[in-house]
């Protein structure tokens, strides 16, 4: 029986790292990644951006204007790296952590909290980013992305669909079905499955005997298993995988390796379920500090420039606070929106109802 | 005119979607060289490709989950759940992300997916092939509810279906699926909108409710109670979802009295909201409650015992005579 006990510090068998948490660069014989620079100074930004949001974000439900926020933190190396390796005719499903692939689609990151402080279900336009709406049902988005490629497949288009989902979700039919959906039609799409060690409560062990890379030979395409702290290696691969879809070579499933740094959600309390110590070995593979140490290492960004960014995000995080609460509540007749995209009768009647009554109500 | 099963009729419905729009696809268990176990979807694939009727793996919460994706990238795909026992792999697809993603878009995204479903008994199958589970849909806001009784209707709601920018959970009487009827499909003039009821056959005494396979049963019993000099009035619904209420209304009101009659169980079944309806709109000209007609709160049974399960000809009189009765 192989049980993959590797949650803690030391650093799985097969994992693709290009950069140490030290912030050595490493060869890897697959895989090569030549970035500018301008483009680590880049990654780098992106990666401190999107860690303010998601703190901003915590923050705003501490304080009650949220109802509720599911934290990326940890797994920002992981959102970047692959998001970052999208380009514009590329489609991506997320799951309802997404907050760094929201960003790197262009996504207006208060559009993101109109979920969270329940004021609609999903506030921008997928079409729009290339970004589909969140999706809570654990596995539900996998069979939607795979249909996506499908619809690409058949418009002879040169793109690639990329889906996220969660180590827990590797259970669902759902996700074995688009599996299986995907090799079948050679589907042009990337499973990017971020291993965050932890569903809720659950450890990887309760999902899973093998490691969850290793799943995909099952199905009949290749699996990578990938450092999901490492940036650039999640880049590195990502991008591999996305155009060995585009020239035809159908499905990869990539297992980001990472961590869960904060809660599951901000109802969610860790100390019921894991040790103290685990998150402390995972706080020295932190994604953002080791690019940091590599900048400094080789002497491509200095003090200012980190300040610099610091001082971004805290402007970020203000704006993302102030408008947050500058949000407005819907009107209570929004209720009989959208339902349907003709009309229908029932709706129509109930809100015509419900607008007499609310007018009842008025003095 | 062409003489058509109805069988035959949402197959040449299909065909004339896909050869008007090259977005719709045809997806399914069986679906392309069988041409469907019911053989609805027969040739199709010969004529079209494997492109566009595909033969899908055997998983029913892939059919919906895929289509929907196909969907989001401009297609229309018109589904089939093999059986009506096995639509419920799908259900999670349909129920919470197919019905409920577009209000989530807040109007940025249409899903014009049909999900064609083979229902009822009567045809001597194991269980879990002979099911009515159409108040699960109904129940799901989001999701349009049709049901056709024959020929006619099968080929004009088919396409209809499929040109609709909602979800479409689309019932087929699997045991009228041989019954056939002279259809005009050189012109759509006959065509009536997808989401109304007509009056299959104008009565005065009492109004049959019915949709899919109980129409003909309905239609039988009223020509046997005219025969007893009792005039029913038997209304077709179609569309459960929205319900056509003003047709529902304006005959109740006329009649003063309503039978539903479904295959589904009573309890919790589509008559129970029909009731309802009627009882809020037309208490004042009811000669008596309203009375419903189905299938037993038990499972399905198995079919040596369905012919008594399933409301008959005499079954519908006697409901008949008890709203009389008040």
């Amino acid at each position: 029986m192989t049980i993959d006990a590797s949650r803690g510090a030391e650093a799985p068998p097969d994992l693709v790292q290009l950069l140490t948490p030290e912030g050595e660069r490493v060869e890897h014989p697959d895989y090569d990644i030549d970035l500018t620079p301008e483009e680590v100074r880049s990654l780098y930004r992106d990666l401190v951006l999107v860690r303010r949001v998601d703190l901003e974000a915590v923050a705003l439900q501490r304080q009650g204007e949220l109802g509720i926020w599911a934290s990326l933190l940890g797994q920002e190396a992981a959102q970047i790296g692959s998001g970052r390796a999208l380009t514009d005719s590329d489609m991506a499903f997320p799951t309802y952590r997404e907050h760094g692939v929201a960003w790197c689609r262009g996504v207006d990151p208060v559009k993101l909290l109109g979920l969270f402080r329940g004021v609609n279900h999903g506030g921008w336009d997928p079409k729009e980013h290339n970004f589909h709406l969140y999706t809570i049902v654990i596995g539900s988005q996998t069979l939607h992305a795979v249909g996506y490629a499908m619809g690409v497949q058949r418009d002879d288009a040169n793109a690639a669909t990329i889906v996220y989902f969660g180590d827990g979700a590797t259970s669902q039919g759902d996700v074995n079905e688009s599996f299986i959906w995907a090799s079948v039609t050679n589907a042009p799409i990337v499973f990017f499955c971020q291993n965050n060690q932890w569903a809720i409560s659950e450890p990887l062990e309760k999902q899973t005997r093998i490691p969850l890379y290793r799943r995909a030979s099952g199905f009949g395409f290749p699996g990578v298993r990938v450092d999901g702290n490492d940036v650039f290696a999640c880049l590195a691969v990502t991008r591999k995988a996305l155009e060995a879809a585009r020239t035809g070579q159908g499905p990869t499933l990539v297992e980001a390796f990472t961590y869960r740094m904060g809660a599951h959600t901000t109802t969610d309390d860790p100390t019921r379920y894991r040790v103290a110590s685990e998150l402390e070995a995972w706080k020295l593979k932190d994604p953002i500090e080791r690019v940091k140490a590599y900048l400094f290492k080789n002497e491509l960004a200095d003090q200012e420039f980190i300040d610099a960014v610091e001082a971004e995000a805290d402007q970020l995080g203000a704006d993302l606070r102030r408008r947050c609460l500058a949000m407005p509540d819907p009107e209570p007749l929004a209720i009989f929106d959208h339902v349907y995209s003709e009309p229908h009768a029932l709706i129509e009647q109930e809100r015509a109802q419900f607008a007499t009554y609310l007018e009842g109500f008025r003095d | 005119m062409t003489v058509m099963t109805l069988s035959k009729a949402l197959n040449e419905g299909m065909r004339k979607a896909m050869e008007d729009d090259p977005k719709v696809l045809i997806m399914g268990e069986d679906v392309g060289k069988l041409g469907g176990v019911f053989r609805v979807t027969d040739g199709l694939q010969k004529d079209f490709g494997e492109d566009r009727v595909i033969d899908t793996p055997l998983a029913e919460s892939g059919i919906i989950g895929t289509a929907i994706g196909l969907a989001l990238r401009g297609y229309r795909p018109v589904c089939e759940i093999q059986f009506d026992g096995f639509v419920f792999p799908a259900a999670d697809q349909i129920i919470t992300q197919l019905a409920k993603m577009p209000m989530r878009s807040l109007g940025a995204i249409k899903l014009p997916v049909v999900v064609r479903i083979p229902c009822g008994g009567g045809i001597g199958a194991v269980e879990h092939h002979s099911e009515s589970p159409e108040a699960y849909f109904t129940h799901t806001a989001g999701l349009r509810v049709v049901s056709c009784s024959n020929p006619a209707d099968a080929y004009s709601m088919i396409q209809q279906a499929i040109r609709s920018d909602d979800p479409v959970i689309f019932f087929e009487p699997k045991r009228r699926y041989w019954e056939k009827a002279d259809i005009d499909t050189a012109s759509t003039e006959w065509w009536k909108p997808l989401h109304t009821a007509t009056t299959v056959r104008a009565g005065s005494d009492v109004t049959l409710l019915a949709y899919g396979p109980m129409v003909k049963t309905c239609l039988e019993a009223a020509a046997a109670a005219a025969e007893d000099g009792r005039s029913l009035e038997v209304i077709d619904l179609r569309s459960l979802n929205p319900l056509d209420e003003p047709a529902v209304m304006e005959s109740v009101r006329r009649t003063g009295r309503a039978v539903v009659v479904h295959e589904a169980p009573v309890n919790s079944g589509f008559g129970a909201e029909l009731a309802a309806r009627i009882t809020e709109q037309c208490f004042y000209h009811l000669e008596a409650p309203v009375l419903r007609v189905g299938g037993f709160s038990t499972p399905y049974p198995p079919s040596k015992l369905e012919e008594h399960y399933l409301p008959d000809l005499d079954r519908v009189l006697d409901a008949v005579d008890r709203a009389f009765g008040y």
